[in-house]
């Protein structure tokens, strides 16, 4: 795979050169592969949202530097506005962004920035929001009118229509009915799917990450610490709780196991794991 | 992150002779003290209104840097008024070029109205640097009571004060975040002509409006849920009491007032 985004040797300082001044990011280095899906998980504070918004150029690295396809996003103006449509960026409660009449106006905004002609913005608008799950008369409707579900899809259509190379979305399900939650996850995936997009994710729930990512980011105290396929990172159980991190349930079960003398494999995260781990230790056991 | 650097009304912490005030007495001396600075009439005046104010500076601890950095937001309607003042006073002309010419009253003129101004400016400054904005608005409560018996809204005032700085630094913090969610979708606030900039003001004036007014009726039920019902019976957490030192500020701030009328008629 082609690497799509190079974190180098990243530091962020707030406030520098200030008694406020604090460190978000130390000496951070990434590279995000294109077509992947990668998830990101730290608790609150951890420096995770100052890592996505250096992504799509919104913040500026005190130190280092973000490369896009190999190149600095930083080296011209015009490539760090451009940036801001190829690195599509959903903060976390995006619903609270909308502000136009009707949800199509507000979705075309995006595209409308690009400055595309308007039969260009027209298709995108209806692509977004058939991906985001909206049919054809919300498009006409205020957007203010909908429900919390409804305006997060709206809100993550928006970033859709601009078509990004890479979607990064910070707690999308967050406040959501497991349904709701289930269906932006589903969009996600027909988003990904139909345009080999790279997806990051930015989310609380372990269980969620670890089902749909290919390699999980852990972000503590401004360092990644561990950086790997989800069964590489939840073996690490016991240091993650540690740092504040819940891991699956599944994997606290075995870990505890294997903690009580059991001879089991400890980076176990979904149910189908666990059953399949069960019966490769009963079956060693009668082989004794 | 521009806009988190914003100091409004901002309060320094401290337990300085002036932090320890009781607020009504602090408000009726900040009262008092501008009245006094514009009852002054010459060098002697002035002079002793300035002093009076740079002792209470430094008693309260508060760094000079602070209230020059409080006084910048100023210094444009400063420089206007001197400059003003220096070219349209007649009297004694002591320098001229074309039509433009300085008077000796106009110098004095210029320096006065200068001072006049970063005065007002610092002991307003020193009364929200010293007193915490519940304090502050605890004591405009007290102080404004008599005028319930006119039927006056006093505490649904001063609870609206104390709302609105309550949720000043929330509201920056929100207007940060849409800010930088709009940029994300390629809003442009930096170039255009007036127009074009003031129309890209809307995607986030919009929904800041929407969010405010979704946080005062959160903030309204969460009220209600915990009984608020408004002033009637309504008994306070901190019961201010004037002591000894406060009636003592009251007594200089009117003894100073009126030793400045005393200068003011012998036109000094």
């Amino acid at each position: 795979m082609e690497p799509i985004l190079e974190i180098n040797h990243l530091t962020h300082i707030y406030s520098p050169n200030t008694p406020f001044a604090q460190r978000a990011l130390d000496d951070v280095s990434l590279t995000i592969y294109g077509g992947e899906y990668l998830g990101i998980i730290g608790r609150t504070g951890s420096g995770k949202s100052t890592l996505i918004q250096h992504l799509n150029g919104l913040l500026r690295p005190t130190q280092g530097e973000i490369l896009f396809q190999g190149k600095d996003i930083w080296s011209s103006k015009e490539l760090t506005h451009s940036i801001r449509f190829q690195v599509g960026l959903v903060f976390q409660y995006p619903e609270y962004q909308l502000f136009e009449e009707t949800v199509y106006q507000d979705i075309a905004f995006g595209p409308r920035n690009m400055k595309l002609p308007e039969e260009e913005v027209d298709r995108r608008v209806r692509q977004a929001a058939s991906f985001a799950g909206l049919g054809d008369h919300v498009l006409e409707r205020s957007p203010f009118e909908l429900s919390g579900g409804q305006k997060r899809r709206v809100a993550i259509a928006g970033v859709i229509a601009m078509e990004p190379k890479v979607l990064v979305l910070d707690e999308p399900t967050a406040g959501l009915d497991p349904a709701g939650a289930a269906a932006i996850l589903a969009n996600i995936e027909a988003y990904r799917q139909a345009n080999h997009a790279t997806i990051i994710i930015v989310s609380h729930s372990m269980e969620d990450v670890a089902r749909l990512t290919d390699r999980l980011v852990v972000v503590s105290q401004g360092k990644l610490p561990y950086v790997g396929t989800p069964r590489e990172v939840f073996s690490h159980g016991p240091a993650l709780e540690e740092m504040g991190l819940g891991v699956p349930a599944m994997t606290r079960v075995f870990a505890r196991m294997r903690a009580l003398g059991a001879d089991v494999d400890p980076a176990v995260y979904t149910v189908e794991q666990a059953k399949e781990a069960f019966l490769t230790a009963l079956q060693k056991k009668e082989g004794m | 992150m521009a806009l988190k650097d914003i100091t409004l009304g901002q309060y320094f912490p401290g337990t300085s002779l002036v932090h320890r005030f009781d607020p009504r007495a602090k408000i009726l001396f900040t009262v008092f003290f501008i009245a006094t600075i514009f009852l002054c009439k010459h060098l002697v005046s002035y002079g002793l209104t300035l002093v009076v104010l740079l002792v209470f500076i430094a008693i309260s601890r508060v760094k000079a840097k602070v209230f020059l950095k409080g006084m910048k937001p100023v210094i444009f309607i400063v420089i206007c008024t001197a400059l003003l003042n220096l070219f349209y006073t007649s009297g004694t002309v002591v320098w001229s070029f074309g039509i433009l010419r300085i008077t000796e009253e106009g110098l004095w003129k210029a320096g006065f109205m200068v001072l006049r101004i970063l005065m007002l400016i610092a002991c307003t400054l020193l009364l929200t640097y010293t007193t915490s904005p519940i304090a502050l608005t605890d004591g405009l409560e007290r102080l404004l009571r008599p005028l319930k018996k006119v039927r006056f809204p006093v505490h649904e005032l001063s609870m609206m004060m104390s709302i609105a700085l309550r949720f000043i630094p929330t509201l920056i913090q929100e207007t940060d975040k849409i800010i930088s969610a709009q940029k994300a979708r390629g809003a442009d606030f930096d170039t255009g002509n007036l127009v074009q900039k003031a129309k890209a003001l809307i995607p986030i004036l919009i929904p800041l409006f929407i969010s405010s007014f979704r946080r005062a009726e959160e903030l309204a039920i969460a009220m209600e849920c915990r009984c608020y019902h408004g002033d009637e019976g309504r008994t306070s957490l901190r019961q201010l009491t004037m002591a000894g030192r406060d009636w003592g500020l009251l007594v200089f701030s009117i003894a100073l007032c009126a030793g400045i009328v005393v200068l003011r008629v012998f036109g000094l």
